[in-house]
């Protein structure tokens, strides 16, 4: 397998207000959180060559896209892996651009859920129609904690508890995202007397049903510094799928998932990462549900196998600590406007590279992780990205490359 | 001589105490409780049951036809044996056959499956008979009737229970009645449907047996005598001439309710439970006429759980309103908590037929992996279409995870959802818990598999197979 380190390099983001928008269509979201990022990079709709959309349901074909910014004869692709699918839109336009064929080109996500009428996701029945009839996002996530609190012989309160320090976290730092869903902090006692969405995991344990869009501008890594002083380089993008179901694999322990450590070890391969927990500077993943923030902490590597708690405990995932984790509040504050997710995760990381994080800033953050994990659950993208230019061999290795020399 | 070789019973866990009618609306309800099908139950599910605790007794070796009887049957159009005998897990070569519309078509399958089996047509069948009537809210059937099913196997390889002989009378009376637009049943005036129904017809048909064995009252250990209610059993053994304290077998109205076309069946198979060598028994069932048989007992039959294994387990029904709406005579908030419509294809359920109705998982040959769904590669070592398909709901599991999910949409919350590790090749298996306090869900939990209604998607009745914590 190659590589993409330092081949491609995103000059320009945006991210709508996250929340239940209920003002606003699926292209008004599309039209905020593009031209942020076309301001962004100091572009204009005519340089962009090529666009991506992820959404897991909202839109078929990108021809939304297209409709919304009037983007004329250009390639537009959706794309769709689950929750994944923000970060395959961005995975794909970046390597569209590494292929040579393109030089600047768009990824946007988004999801629109509040126009479906239910509180929860909705994307309950699973993917057969009477075998998992009552399937939900939830009851899903809900086996990890059960699961892992039963084999390392947690008492059911204690799990809770330690659950429960994540949502705290990442309420706090979402309390500093202007453009989260929810901006309040909370504190441990109001998460453990919330009610019950499916056994362990709480009202505060699940993210919410939210409306939102992002969106990056990606261009051939030579030509970034022609835009920004401060373009963000694609470092490593590993994406893995598991082989059947969590619920029916023969033999699946559920203490975590190899889609997140066989995505890490991709991405950590590309960028030559093997001590993770001291390399990588922050990172923004996909906190669905506490428990998969937990397990994730372990299946990257943060962690060793068993000692998320340990962890969780000693704060190494706070603003403050070791490796801040979800330094924006991570879907528990803003939400899981599906297809969106996978690039309000990178926007997150590329503001930290830049510095401009505001009051949640991570000091010297150099390297950062944005993942995705999505289904039952089955898929999950890493990206890491840097703000280290790219060394000469390589930067002109992607210039003989490209078209425009 | 043909007769009974193994018998089955399937009682639903839910009871609801008759107080709670009186109540409800100011009076009656009656004595006991009454056995009320949970929300996921209905006529099949109790039938399917009922077969396969038969066959956990007998097996399915040597049986040829299966019939099925009911008032209640969940299709208008489409076989319910078909169904039995597919969830059963029998073969395309099975014989079926639907009996109906009257609550004495339990005994008219009986005597049909007796006649196959004296014609030598058929070596053994299985007849079962399920019933989930509704009476009208407020009337006495109503807190009355109970939902249960009934299955006996009849063979004439010395069969633990002979049948001597039989009669069989037909009457038309519109005593107890529902049109093809009815939910509910209807009744005449009750002093006439007793004395001219009832009374008329068991007494025609037991004289006639009796007089046509030469066999008096105070040779039979036990007279098996359907009755519409608790009252009018008392009155009819007695004049039959049976002593009701030594002779009658209890009618189970008071503990599970008269189950309407399941109901002599049902009877009789508590009155086989116990039943020894050279008891002499009176079977008589009613509904349009009267059926009699004349049994002669060898040995007990082959039997799992039958009548007296699932009387003792059970659980209070909360509410009268619960069982209104488990019927869906009181409709509920279609809307809470998900607004997703249950879906469906003819299609798929009937490719997915191996794993859904008959819960078949793969076992690959290769390595034994055994997978649920079935796995055309298996998982550990991708040997292709190399696996024997083997059930998995004969063996219990062990609850590997699980949850109570409040969102998950049914009558009952919390769903337990989980994930069933089965002592069978260790194959996992999604399903749900059902009948449970869900509290005493846990990693590790034992449980046996019971087959269920899952949602009515694409317009027809779709099941699969859920999890409960085994008895004791």
């Amino acid at each position: 397998m190659g590589t993409i380190k330092d081949k491609v390099a995103i000059i320009g983001m945006g991210c709508s207000k996250f929340g239940e928008r209920w003002d606003a269509s699926p292209e008004d979201m599309i039209v905020e959180a593009v031209y942020e990022a076309y301001e962004d990079a100091g572009v204009k709709p005519d340089d962009i060559e090529a666009a991506w959309l992820g959404t897991l349901r909202s839109w078929e074909s990108g021809s939304i896209v297209a409709d919304a910014l009037k983007l004329k004869n250009i390639p537009v692709t959706r794309v769709e892996n689950w929750c994944a699918s923000g970060h395959e839109s961005l995975r794909n336009a970046a390597f569209g651009v590494a292929s040579g064929m393109y030089d600047i080109v768009l990824a946007v996500g988004f999801e629109k859920l509040k126009d479906t009428g239910f509180g929860g996701l909705g994307v309950g029945r699973g993917t057969n129609p009477v075998l998992q009839a009552r399937a939900t996002a939830p009851t899903y996530f809900s086996f990890i904690a059960n699961r892992y609190f039963a084999h390392y012989g947690i008492p059911e309160d204690e799990g809770k508890k330690l659950l429960a320090q994540i949502a705290v976290k990442n309420h706090y730092n979402g309390s500093m995202s202007p453009k989260a869903h929810f901006q309040k902090p909370i504190t441990i006692e109001q998460v453990l007397k919330a009610p019950i969405i499916a056994w362990p995991l709480g009202l505060f344990d699940c993210c919410p049903t939210t409306d939102g869009a992002a969106c990056a501008i990606i261009c051939r890594a030579d030509i970034a510094r022609k835009f920004r002083q401060d373009p963000i380089y694609v470092k490593g993008i590993g994406l893995s799928m598991d082989s059947m179901l969590p619920m029916v694999r023969p033999g699946f322990d559920y203490l975590g998932f190899d889609a997140n450590r066989m995505a890490a070890r991709q991405a950590y391969e590309q960028v030559g990462i093997s001590t993770p927990r001291k390399e990588i500077d922050l990172a923004s993943v996909h906190d669905c549900f506490t428990i998969t923030e937990m397990v994730i902490y372990e299946d990257f590597g943060f962690s060793k196998p068993g000692h998320a708690p340990d962890d969780i405990r000693a704060g190494t995932y706070t603003l403050e600590g070791e490796l801040p984790v979800n330094t924006d509040g991570g879907l528990k504050a803003f939400g899981h406007p599906v297809g969106a997710s996978g690039l309000r995760t990178t926007y997150e990381i590329y503001k930290q590279l830049q510095g401009k994080a505001g009051p949640r800033q991570v000091k010297n953050a150099e390297l950062g992780l944005a993942h995705t994990l999505g289904g039952p659950p089955q898929v999950a993208c890493v990206t890491i990205l840097g703000n280290a230019a790219p060394t000469p061999t390589i930067s002109s290795s992607v210039a003989t490359t490209g078209k425009r020399q | 001589m043909s007769g009974i070789t193994a018998i089955g019973a399937y009682i639903p866990m839910y009871r609801l105490p008759r107080q709670a009618f009186a109540q409800a609306w100011g009076s009656g309800g009656g004595a006991g409780e009454r056995a009320v099908g949970n929300h996921d139950e209905d006529t099949m599910t109790l039938a399917v049951n009922a077969t396969v605790d038969l066959l956990n007794a007998h097996g399915r070796e040597g049986i040829d036809a299966v019939y099925f009887a009911s008032t209640t049957a969940s299709y208008r159009e489409k076989m319910s044996a078909a169904l039995v005998a597919a969830a059963a897990d029998f073969p395309a070569t099975v014989r079926t056959m639907d009996f109906g519309n009257s609550v004495r078509s339990g005994t008219n399958a009986l005597m049909a499956a007796l006649d196959a089996v004296n014609a030598g047509s058929a070596r053994n069948v299985l007849v079962v008979a399920s019933d989930m009537r509704r009476g009208y809210p407020k009337s006495d059937q109503e807190s009355t009737f109970g939902d249960a099913a009934a299955a006996v196997l009849v063979g004439n390889a010395t069969p633990a229970v002979e049948v001597i002989d039989r009669v069989s009378l037909s009457n038309e009376l519109a005593d107890v009645w529902r049109r093809d637009s009815d939910q509910f049943v209807r009744t005449w005036e009750d002093r006439f449907v007793i004395q001219h129904g009832y009374e008329e017809w068991v007494k025609k048909a037991t004289k006639a047996l009796l007089d046509k064995t030469k066999v008096t009252p105070a040779q039979i250990t036990k007279a098996v005598v359907y009755t519409p209610d608790a009252r009018s059993h008392q009155g009819m053994v007695r004049t039959l001439g049976f002593d009701p304290a030594k002779q009658a077998q209890d009618p189970m109205i008071a503990n599970v309710g008269n189950s309407g076309a399941a109901h002599a069946l049902l009877m009789l198979v508590a009155a086989l439970e116990e039943a020894k060598h050279g008891d002499k028994i009176l079977f008589v069932s009613y509904g349009d006429g009267a059926d009699a048989f004349l049994l002669q007992v060898n040995a007990t039959p082959k039997k799992a759980k039958a009548v007296s294994g699932h009387l003792k387990s059970k659980r209070t029904l909360a509410s009268y309103d619960k069982m209104l709406a488990f019927r869906g005579t009181l409709v509920t908030n279609p809307e809470a908590p998900l607004r997703v419509e249950p879906w469906a294809a003819s299609t798929t359920s009937w490719r997915d037929q191996a794993e859904t109705l008959r819960l078949h998982a793969g076992k690959c040959n290769q390595c034994g992996t055994t997978h649920h769904p079935i796995q055309r590669i298996c998982y550990t070592c991708r040997s292709k279409d190399d696996f024997t398909e083997v059930r998995l709901y004969d063996k219990p599991g062990t609850m590997f995870s699980f949850t109570r999910d409040n969102l998950a949409g049914t009558l009952e919350p919390p769903v337990v959802n989980c994930i069933i590790e089965s002592d069978e090749g260790k194959c996992r298996v999604f399903t749900t818990g059902t009948d449970m306090d869900a509290m005493l869900a846990k990693v590790g939990l034992r449980v046996e598999f019971t087959f269920r209604k899952m949602h009515e998607g694409a317009g027809f009745h779709n099941y699969y197979w859920k999890v409960r914590p085994i008895a004791g």
